[in-house]
């Protein structure tokens, strides 16, 4: 038997909501249930994780550190993907396009005047990061007035022919990108007049560049969980669930679709120019189909419409590559060598296929959805409910 | 002039294998209310499978068997990974269609190797000219066996009791449930003739050029002409097939004199120009159905 429970009388607006003594997992109020950290053991266990992260240089060796570093870029990325696709619910296939313009400008900024390729020489992060942003960002307000003309498959198709046009001009404008199979050097990191990609006395150039990406995903992660819990957030899901129905009670739909692409190719754009900073380079064919189904594998393997998910379905896509790299010690029938029948990049693109096709037919909500499965487990244990 | 014809007559060859893959598209569409990106591989693994078969079968028994193959391979997809999904999201299935051709384009690719493989066709590179207009060969084959493919298929959609049965499902699928029809038998047919069909086309496309691991792209422009012609018209997916096919043709032609600073092969990518243009002009295409509710 459980003890008699009283509803909570309605509390005037603008008073701070009180914790009831003895029941700290009980809410009382609306405010309480958005907090972004609503239950301790979530403040806990984030906090841990971050210092955690923030603790990896000193843990880690220096090519891990550049793996995880290219993680926490790709993680931003699949937070755009899934702010566009798993919240406002517009299919996009078109995610690599953005990716580009975003690597693009921030490599145009930060690139050696003197160079082969087109190059401004403004070397500091936070103009170039947030320049790529916001020229992927006015790319994705072009984009946006098809996505209100069109829904669904429509949307899908023209995305996908956004990616080859885009691969096309990129494979032609040489003096931009250097060419198909030449390509460019990536953008060069500057902070406070020390080059990050640089090695220096007390860190070297991959734990930099790690803290880097690390700092800027918790901003934008941040900043992304806090979109979704706004009115913003509340708009995209009420147009992915029921358009017409979001309409009709008032969410202006041009407009927030607009705001949906925007935002997610300012993420795209950002992420592009944060991974081709750790890679160093930029080939102009690596903007293709195949990249923008990645960062769709990443949003559907980590959890539609979940902030946390598309980080967990980011490292998993990243990491994944060095797993299949380690099969042939265990599966001695898989080879290194790419001439081989079965090698281990083939390996790779089958599982992308498979890993896509298995989540959606076996766990629809992803990584997420798994680990909401082992906390609701462990909650009552050892009781079954 | 001459020039501009045997140019619009290649176009019109090219853009009959459009319109074969567009048909595959169109059938799985209409069908389950899905596009199928699996379409790629399927086409890959038809011109792989001839290009094994027509060692010791000839070019026409290989074709045939070729076309068996790719179907049954097709209803093979259908009953293992897409009928599971029935009734989930559009978007999930197409989705899942995506992960099947990234898959099954590796598995064909390891057939494939590094070389270029010959479907050992009997045009080649060959050509006739008629009243001073050349065009080769193998584009009045591509053309004339579209016509006859799709005089036969229309005929089928027409005149036969599945036909019917496939056009009620089409438009109804829970009516078309409780008149009696079953529906998954339709799901299984539509994926086979588009398997069939994008053998074809595959074979097809590989005539002369033969067979590597970049051919797939080919078949993405029949996405452009499906949009042409609206998502869910058979007739549309003809026209702009073949639309999209005298227009890439053209392109190629004109292009480097008149607008050279597009760069080289920009003919590849002017299907999906086209494509933005119709879309801002006409979102559900030439021929496809008006959705009644606007957003």
């Amino acid at each position: 038997m459980s003890a008699p429970t009283t509803t909570p009388p309605e509390r005037p607006a603008g008073r701070k909501p009180r914790q009831l003594s003895g029941r700290p997992g009980l809410y009382t109020s609306y405010s309480q249930h958005l907090r972004l950290l609503n239950t301790r053991p979530k403040l806990v266990a984030v906090l841990a994780l971050v210092l955690l992260a923030f603790a990896m240089p000193w843990l880690a060796q220096d090519n891990t550190l550049s793996l995880l570093g290219l993680a926490c870029a790709a993680s931003i990325g699949a937070i755009g993907l899934n702010i566009v696709t798993g919240y406002a619910g517009q299919v996009s296939l078109g995610h690599a396009f953005f990716l580009a313009i975003g690597a693009y400008t921030a490599a145009v900024l930060s690139g050696d005047p003197a160079g082969r390729t087109i190059g401004f020489g403004v070397t500091n992060v936070v103009v170039w990061l947030l320049a790529a942003g916001l020229v992927a960002a006015l790319f994705g307000v072009l984009v946006a007035p098809l996505a209100t003309r069109l829904r669904g498959l429509y949307l899908a198709i023209v995305t996908l022919g956004l990616v080859f046009i885009g691969e096309h001009v990129f494979k032609e404008w040489r003096g931009l990108t250097g060419g198909a199979g030449v390509g460019r050097p990536g953008p060069v990191p500057e902070l406070f007049g020390v080059n990050l990609a640089d090695s220096g006395d007390v860190f070297t150039s991959d734990q930099k560049l790690y803290l880097l990406m690390l700092v800027c995903l918790v901003v934008f992660g941040v900043l992304a969980r806090n979109l979704a819990r706004s009115k913003v957030g509340r708009a995209f899901a009420a147009i992915r669930d029921r358009d017409i129905a979001a309409s009709v009670i008032g969410v202006n739909l041009a407009h927030y679709k607009m705001i949906a692409f925007a935002v997610s190719s300012f993420y795209a754009g950002v992420a592009g120019a944060l991974v081709y900073t750790i890679t160093g380079f930029i080939e102009p064919t690596s903007f293709n189909l195949l990249l923008s189904v990645q960062y769709i594998a990443m949003v559907l393997i980590g959890g539609v419409a979940t902030i946390s998910g598309s980080i967990m379905g980011a490292f998993f896509i990243t990491l994944l590559p060095a797993l299949t790299r380690e099969s042939p010690t265990i599966l001695p029938f898989i080879s290194n060598d790419a001439s081989a029948p079965l090698n281990v990049f083939q390996v790779e693109t089958v599982l992308y296929g498979l890993l896509i096709i298995g989540f959606l037919i076996f766990e629809p909500r992803g990584l997420f959805g798994i680990w909401t499965r082992i906390r609701n487990y462990w909650k009552a244990w050892p009781f079954s409910y | 002039m001459k020039e501009l014809l045997s140019s619009t007559l290649a176009g019109l060859g090219q853009g009959s294998i459009y319109a074969l893959l567009a048909l595959g598209f169109v059938i799985i569409y209409k069908s389950m209310r899905v596009i199928s990106f699996a379409q790629p591989a399927l086409m890959l693994a038809g011109a792989v499978l001839v290009s094994y078969l027509v060692g010791p079968f000839g070019f026409i028994l290989a074709v045939i068997l070729g076309v068996v193959g790719i179907a049954l391979l097709g209803l093979g997809l259908e009953r293992t990974v897409i009928r599971p999904m029935v009734g989930k999201p559009v978007f999930v299935v197409a989705i899942i269609t995506l992960g099947i051709d990234i898959a099954l384009r590796v598995v064909i690719n390891g057939f494939i190797g590094t070389d270029v493989r010959q479907v050992g066709d009997p045009w080649g590179f060959s050509r006739v000219s008629f009243l001073g207009v050349t065009v080769q060969e193998r584009y009045i084959a591509m053309f004339l066996t579209t016509v006859v493919v799709i005089t036969v298929l229309f005929a089928f959609f027409k005149y036969t009791r599945l036909g019917l049965a496939t056009r009620a499902a089409s438009f109804d699928q829970e009516t078309a449930l409780a008149q009696g029809i079953s529906v998954s038998t339709v799901f299984a047919m539509a994926w086979a003739i588009a398997g069939g069909l994008a053998a074809i086309a595959g074979t097809f496309v590989a005539t002369g050029v033969g067979v590597d691991q970049q051919l797939w792209i080919i078949a993405l422009k029949a996405l452009p002409a499906i949009i042409l012609g609206g998502l869910d018209s058979l007739g549309g997916a003809v026209v702009g097939g073949l639309t999209i096919g005298v227009v890439e043709s053209l392109v190629a032609t004109y292009q480097s004199d008149f607008a050279p600073w597009l760069g080289d092969n920009f003919s590849v990518v002017s299907p999906y120009v086209v494509m933005l243009l119709v879309l801002l002009v006409k979102p559900y295409g030439l021929f496809g159905t008006r959705e009644v509710e606007r957003v």
